[in-house]
């Protein structure tokens, strides 16, 4: 292995430059190889593959350290919560939350805005009350607000967009008002790639009155997050997206909103007693995180931040910065091709479709190039409304994919033009 | 693998390109959506009936390459067909799209149906080449609403 890796290792005072040849030797499924061929994965957006740190630090909990966390006086349980919880700090200081007590483990972010939605939403919401999203979320920052505004009486308003895929600032400035009472923005857009601007929205939510939620399931892989400079009340990211496992997910809330929240789910572990009278429900993050957790998805998201600190976010999104201009100019150059969401910031995300040719088609031969891309509405489809397409390609890139690897997308590309000429 | 050249057959990229029959008729008999919530993909089918034999169709919609050659290869079968001759040809055609990819193909029973048989290397193409099928038993059932194929 050429990196190596200290656990505890912070963000390096001294850093190599970013090698993207180092970088893929880090990904063992990059040398999968397909039909002859090695695959050319530009699915990330939908998941990331995973560094060998990582699989190795799963690998080793199951093989040395495992045990049930929070209930053992024995070794290995010990062994067990105390990475679990180093897990929690690495994973709160990554993100720039303030203390651990912060972070409660989830499935994913959809998990995350559901929990927000059921237990701040259910307390603090009622009838007449307002909660703004905008046109180019994910199914997953729409539909839990729906099922809230339906229980509660409120009413989902939603920020339109431009034809670029940015959010209509003034129209944002419009719709929030004294009854908005939640704002819940992504803060890139899996559809568009648009960066939205959430520290300007989180200060005008504040300033009338409403708590700000921040999706960032498709910013915390791809650039530095700072959820304390952002000032946000929730932020919600998935460690399979940030080249860590399934199944496990990060949902920060500000302590001041999880202590007057009601818990999610009852069981063990989120509560400190238990008669048939009265429960006394545990202290933070605990009273959010009932039964047994995803305990090796947790000690695998440390693992992951480690290895992320050790490259370096900033150097992370630089690189990806180069490679999405690099992508974009290609696909630009592509006649008959439409990009969708052409933001001033975007982040590695290239929708498109082609004259005459359906995305599914784009995808399918593309695939036979060893060219994985998605293909669909991937669960934004008020997006597909917006820009009028059934569906789009979508070609998403991460930190360990090269400018010959989006070579061969746009080949690829011309090659499908040429079949359905 | 041999590769989706095997799904894109010419035949599917010529009725992909050129569908036949896409065309409204206005006094149908019969007239059905189908419709693939997945993919977005929509067809409609419009059946003239002259007691028991389909005397014309058209179809309307849009959808994927497979979807569409699909669409319009039925299309072109169809016409001067018994209704139970088409639900006929609608398990034949069933059957060999969901059956295993090495399975035995009855081509002379298939006819031109038989272009689709590499949709079986690529299950989740399945709905695609179907679509319009479905649209079109419900039609013959005497349905006249959208069908869809969730
Ligand atoms: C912007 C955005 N939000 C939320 C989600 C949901 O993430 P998960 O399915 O991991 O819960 C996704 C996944 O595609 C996403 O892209």
């Amino acid at each position: 292995m050429a990196t190596v890796h200290t656990p505890s290792m912070e963000p390096a005072t001294v850093r190599r430059a970013f090698d993207v040849e180092r970088v893929r030797r880090d990904f063992p499924i990059l040398e999968v190889r397909h039909g002859g061929r090695p695959i050319v994965y530009l699915d990330n957006a939908a998941t990331t593959q995973k560094p060998r740190h990582v699989i190795e630090t799963i690998q080793r909990y199951y093989t040395r350290e495992n045990a049930n966390i929070h209930r053992g006086v024995h070794y290995l349980s010990q062994v067990a919560t105390d990475h679990y919880e180093r897990a929690r700090e690495q994973i709160a200081r990554f993100l720039g939350a303030t203390v651990g007590c912060e972070i409660v483990f989830t499935r994913g972010a959809t998990e995350g805005i559901n929990l927000i939605a059921q237990t701040y939403g259910r307390k603090f919401i009622g009838p007449g009350d307002e909660i703004l999203i905008s046109h180019m979320e994910h199914h997953s920052n729409i539909v839990p607000w729906q099922m809230l505004c339906e229980e509660k009486g409120s009413k989902l308003r939603v920020v339109p967009i431009t034809d670029d895929g940015e959010l209509d600032m003034d129209a944002f400035g419009r719709l929030l008002n004294a009854r908005t009472k939640i704002v819940s923005i992504g803060h890139v857009s899996n559809a568009l790639g648009t960066v939205n601007p959430v520290r300007a929205i989180i200060d005008a939510a504040h300033a009338a009155g409403a708590i700000a939620v921040v999706d960032g399931a498709q910013s915390a892989p791809h650039m530095p997050v700072n959820i304390h400079a952002m000032g946000c009340d929730f932020f919600v990211c998935s460690g399979h997206k940030m080249y860590g496992p399934t199944g496990i997910g990060v949902l920060y809330g500000k302590v001041e909103h999880l202590e007057k929240m009601p818990p999610y789910q009852g069981g063990g572990d989120m509560v400190l007693s238990v008669t048939f009278e009265k429960t006394t429900f545990n202290i933070l993050p605990h009273k959010y995180e009932a039964g047994t957790p995803h305990i090796e998805g947790v000690i695998g998201l440390g693992a992951t931040v480690d290895y992320l600190n050790d490259i370096g976010m900033d150097a992370i999104a630089e690189y990806e910065q180069n490679l999405t201009r690099h992508g974009t100019q290609l696909l630009e150059e592509i006649p008959g091709l439409r990009l969708i969401g052409t933001a001033r910031d975007k982040a590695g995300i290239l929708s498109f479709t082609l004259d005459g040719v359906h995305p599914h088609d784009i995808g399918q031969l593309l695939d036979e190039d060893g060219v994985a891309i998605r293909v669909g509405h991937h669960c934004a489809q008020p997006v597909m409304q917006r820009f009028g397409v059934p569906a789009t390609a979508r070609a998403s890139l991460a930190f360990y994919n090269t400018k010959e690897e989006l070579d061969t997308l746009a080949a690829g590309i011309r090659r499908v033009q040429k079949v359905f000429a | 693998m041999s590769g989706s050249r095997a799904l894109y057959e010419q035949v599917i990229l010529d009725h992909n390109k050129n569908p036949r029959n896409f065309k409204v008729i206005e006094d149908a008999d019969r007239k059905i959506e189908g419709f693939n919530p997945l993919c977005g993909d929509h067809f409609t089918v419009f059946l003239k009936l002259d007691g028991t034999t389909i005397s014309d169709i058209g179809i309307q919609g849009a959808g994927c390459a497979i979807a569409k050659s699909s669409a319009s290869i039925m299309s072109s079968i169809l016409k001067g067909k018994s209704v139970d001759e088409a639900k006929e040809l609608f398990d034949r055609f069933h059957a060999m799209v969901t059956s295993a990819p090495d399975a035995p193909l009855d081509e002379a029973a298939l006819g031109k149906l038989a272009v689709f048989s590499g949709v079986r290397e690529y299950p989740i193409r399945i709905k695609c080449a179907t679509l319009a099928w479905h649209a079109l038993l419900a039609a013959l059932q005497g349905e006249n609403q959208q069908v869809s194929t969730e």
